[in-house]
Formats: structure tokens, sequence, C-alpha cells
């Protein structure tokens, strides 16, 4: 034991080193554990693209198929349920789909690629229940135009997935990438790209 | 032999010094009444929560193709396994009984009050930790209410503005509620959060038997004299023991009474719904979660807004912990307060029970102006009290028991 005086200064730096040099190796070795959490190589290899074959599909029905665990809607619009969907602009939340919930290619008025086939992730924006579709006008209220009801909290979205007011759910529903393959074979989860041109000859 | 191991023991462990500290010789008050057994009884609950627990887990699977038929293993085939199902099940929602009069108790007799802040602060902590393990242990029986209240509660975090989406994403570990939510969750509710409960029971016991106990009356006692000659307090072992017993033998014979003929009472412990398997592709026509968490439940949904609904819900747990801060009287039992705080204390009561029940039912334009009200009733009894504590005129305490 050496009997000099202690060196308060330099104790007090080196336990500050110390713990910091520690503080980091903490954080780095819990790095790994936190890391773990998210989706392992097998849940994004499941979150491949799906074909889905569109022939047997009637105007007005819904179809649902899963995507990522999700439930993905195709809505085969009738020419009516299209003609419909400017009339009721001022109810809407976000009548030009201008929050980005939709692939540049999907932001029109009808949300769609292809206006007579919409596509949706079919989980509510508000707290991801799966809302009802309800495509008769009058179904639900009196000026019901046709659309989506989500029995969990009351949100509300039109046939082309935009979001009424005065509902929990803020934004309108998402559209997923998705792309045809030809007229009645479209691919979700994959994106289209201009060149491809879309299959109904409009 | 007896004698000598015990000695051994003695000197090597201060089982003694344990002994007295918390029974024989830890003073308090002689006035306790009926809500006084409430501390006894969540302890007594959370024994039995880990014992079925521990026999549950013998024979579920915690996977997303298995859990649902496991389930329904242990209540069909496995010897008694209804009977260790039904009491883990309805253990659960005793134990938020419990644990909300126990809380009511504070409020009513100030027990938040310096200087048991701590004691409080820490009980509040063992709550919010036993709020998510049952949410947890919800989701394990994989049915439809199981996995879209677990949905709906994750995607709260999604409202988080930026990091939301990542984090819902980081605690499912899939892109919806699947498998990886099943096991992770399985492990957090078996292992996790139960140690970190009994880590949290011995800290808010210790803080408690530092600084005594509260009574009916609020007033501070005479610290303890070891000659017994201060009687207003007497020791813990054998008085509260006997009457903590009594009390126990009491809620068993109603405890058991739900366990044999009405485990699922009416639906509200054990929800309808969920005896469907879970379907990711398909929500059940009305959610609604477990009636502990429906005041809060029926908070959100009262706000028409998705970050505003997510943060009232956060703030009316988060206020709670702030109370002892809150409080500015003078006195601690209600039983010297003004009528101010009687008058919200009963609106709260009112607000809370209100909530709950409106959680629990549909939505109409009607009951949303009600769940409003309520919301506005609970969130009025926390903010105005700094103000009606303060103003209102207390009664003269006694000098002593």
């Amino acid at each position: 034991m050496s009997n000099e005086p202690i060196d308060e200064k330099r104790r007090k730096f080196l336990v500050a080193a110390t713990a910091v040099v520690g503080g980091i190796g903490v954080l780095a070795a819990s790095l790994p554990f936190a890391t773990s959490l998210l989706p392992s190589a097998k849940a994004q290899a499941g979150a491949a693209p799906v074909e889905v074959d569109l022939s047997h599909l009637q105007p007005g029905q819904m179809l649902t198929v899963e995507w990522r665990g999700k439930p993905v809607w195709i809505i085969y619009r009738t020419p009516a349920m299209i003609e419909d969907l400017h009339k009721h602009q001022d109810q809407l939340r976000d009548p030009e789909s201008l929050v980005e919930q939709q692939p540049e290619y999907a932001h029109n008025e009808h949300r769609s690629l292809n206006p007579d086939y919409l596509v949706l992730i079919g989980i509510c924006t508000h707290l991801g229940c799966s809302p009802k579709y309800v495509p008769n006008a009058h179904e639900l209220s009196p000026s019901w135009p046709g659309g989506f009801y989500c029995p969990c909290h009351g949100s509300t979205f039109d046939l082309a997935g935009r979001v009424f007011k005065n509902v929990p759910a803020p934004i309108n529903l998402a559209v997923p990438p998705y792309t045809f393959l030809d007229e009645k074979r479209i691919l979700i989860g994959s994106d289209w790209n201009p060149g491809q041109g879309i299959p109904d000859g409009r | 032999m007896a004698v000598k191991l015990s000695r051994w023991l003695k000197q090597r462990f201060p089982i003694e010094k344990t002994y007295q500290e918390n029974l024989t010789h830890y003073y308090v008050p002689k006035n306790f009444n009926v809500w006084y057994l409430l501390g006894s009884l969540a302890l007594f609950i959370f024994g039995l929560q880990i014992f079925t627990g521990i026999f549950l887990t013998m024979y579920y699977t915690p996977t997303a193709k298995e859990a649902f038929a496991s389930i329904e293993f242990i209540m069909r085939d496995v010897n008694y396994g209804w009977l260790i199902r039904y009491l883990h099940s309805t253990g659960a929602s005793f134990f938020f009984i419990v644990i909300y009069l126990h809380m009511f108790r504070s409020l009513l007799y100030g027990s938040h009050k310096r200087p048991r802040e701590l004691v409080w602060l820490l009980g509040m902590l063992l709550y919010l930790v036993l709020l998510a393990e049952a949410f947890m242990g919800y989701l394990l029986p994989w049915g439809q209410m199981s996995y879209w209240g677990a949905q709906v509660i994750t995607s709260l975090f999604s409202a988080i503005p930026g990091i939301g989406p990542k984090l819902t994403l980081w605690m499912r570990g899939d892109y919806t509620v699947a498998d990886a939510t099943l096991h992770r969750f399985f492990a957090l509710h078996i292992i996790a959060m139960p140690l970190i409960m009994i880590f949290l029971v011995r800290l808010h016991i210790k803080a408690l038997h530092y600084v005594g106990a509260n009574n009916p009356t609020g007033i501070d006692l005479a610290m303890p004299m070891v000659n017994g000659k201060n009687n207003q307090i007497i020791p813990f072992h054998p008085y509260y023991t006997i009457k903590d017993l009594g009390g126990l033998a009491v809620f068993l014979l109603i405890f058991v009474v739900i366990v044999f003929f009405a485990p699922e009472f009416g639906g509200y412990f054990l929800e309808p719904t969920n005896f469907m398997p879970a379907d990711p592709l398909q929500t059940p026509s009305h959610i609604a979660p477990i009636w502990y968490m429906t005041p809060f439940y029926a908070m959100l949904r009262a706000i028409p807004d998705k970050l505003l609904g997510v943060m009232i819900m956060a703030a009316a747990i988060a206020i709670l912990f702030v109370v002892p801060w809150l409080d500015r009287s003078p006195v601690r039992s209600i039983r010297y307060r003004g009528w101010m705080s009687k008058v919200a204390l009963f609106i709260f009561s009112l607000s809370f029970l209100g909530l709950g029940y409106l959680g629990l039912v549909d939505v109409t334009p009607l009951r949303t102006v009600f769940a409003r009200i309520f919301t506005t009733g609970y969130f009025a009894f926390f903010l105005l009290m700094p103000f009606y504590t303060a103003l209102e005129k207390t009664k003269l305490l006694p000098e002593r028991l």
C-alpha cells in the first residue's frame, strides 16, 4: 500500500469510465435478445406474395384471402357501386386518400388499379379488427351508401375503403401492393409496374 | 435431535428474526376491519394462481395449432383438469375483485398518504404487472376473444407516433398476432411476470412493515413498545393471522361455489366467444375484453380519435400513481374528511363501475355519451383532488383509538 493521498478526481474518472464501458457492454449484449423478438426468417418467408384466381367472382361479391396472416379482400364492384363512389365525398374524412394508405398506382378515386376490383387489407385502421362487408345501400342506416362496418368500435368505410367522419378509425383502409397477372389473375404482395398496363382494356 | 437441528439452523440463518419481524413482533393497529383482509387474500390468490398454473402448464401446448385443443384436452381428458383450470380462471377474476377492493380501501382510509407513498407506488406497479399478466394469460386459450383481444391491445401501441408500427411488430414477432406471439406471451405469463410480481410483493410488504400499517381512523399511532404498554397496537400474530384465516374461510366458501356452479359466471369470467378457436380472418361481431379491463376499454371507445383514445386510457392508469401527491387533505380517513371528498369518492366509484358496464356492452350513441360523462367523472376525481381536499373542512381527529 502506498501512503500517497487518494486522487479523488482520478478515482471519479475511473469509476465513470468503467460505468460507461460496462453500460455499452450491457447495451450490446441486450441487442441480440431484443432483436430475437422481431419476425423470424420463417415468419418473413411466410409473407410471400399470394396468387388469386378471380374467374369465379361475381359482380358485387367479396373474396377474402390470407396474405401475411392478414385478411385481404377482393371486391368485384358493380358499375353502380363505382358510380356512387363520388356521391358522399363530404361525409369522408380523407376523400382524396391523401394519407399514404395505398401504393401510388392505387391513388385515385376508386383506389384500385382496375376500377372493377377493389383490393384492401381487411383490418380496421382503428384497432385491427376485421370489418364486415355491408354492400347494400341503406342496409346500415338510411344514408348508408354501402361499404364496410367494423363491429368492434363502429368504424365505417365506403366501397373504396375510405373512412367516414365521426368514427374512431383515423385513416382509410390500406391497399396492399398487388398486380394483375392477366385479366382474371391477381398477385397480392407484389407491386405493379407501369410497363405492365392494366389488363382490362381501359 | 430437533433441538439440535433448530440450533444449527439458527446459527446460520436469521429464521427467528424473520418470523418475529413479520409476525409476532410486527405490530399493527387493533381496529382493523373487514377491508384489511384483502391484502392477505390477494397473497393467497397469487399463491393459488401459481400453484394451479404449474399444473396447467403440464398439459397445455403453446402453439397456434394445438393451444385450443390442449385446453379442451385439459377440460375433458385430464383427471380433474376442469377443476384446475376453473380454479385458475375464476382465480384470475377474483384476483382483480380483491385488488380493486384493496385499492379502494386505500382511497377510503388515505393509506396512500405520507409516509406510505412508496407502499402505494409499489402496489400500483403490481397492479400494472397484474394487468399485463392477465392480458397475456388471456391469449393462451387461443379462442376468438383471446385472439382479437390481443390484436386490439397490441394495436394500441401502433398509435404511438413514429415508432408505433415497428413496436407493434416487435411485440407480436409476426405481421399479426400469430404463433410467435402466443409463444412469447406464454413465456412471459408463466415465468417473467410472476417473477417480477414475487419481487414486487416482497418490496410492497417490506415497505409496509417498515412504515407500519394505516388504520380506519387514519391517525398516527405511537411506536410499538416491546413490553406491550401501548394498547392501540397488537402483534400481527396471533391476532390477525386468526382473523385473516376466518376471512379466508368465508372467501373460499364464495370462491368454490362459483368454481363449482358458475365458473363461466354468465360469460363474464370466461366469455362465450372464447369457446370458438381463433380465426385470424374473422372478427367476432362483438368484442369486449374481460370485465376487469372494461373500464379502460370504455374510455378508449368513447374517444373518436385513435391516438387521443390511447392516451386517455394510459392516463387513466398513470394518474393513479400520483394520487399520494394529489391528495392535500390534512386527514387520511374518509371518516374525518368533509362532504366534498365523500361526494368525489362516490362519483369516482359510480364512474368506474359505469365505465366497467359500458365496456362490456355494444356501443350506441346514448352509451357513448354516458361513457364520456363517466370518463370525465373518473378524471375529475383525480384532477380536482388537490382543490377539494385542501378546501374542505375536516372533522377533528381523535387523540387515540
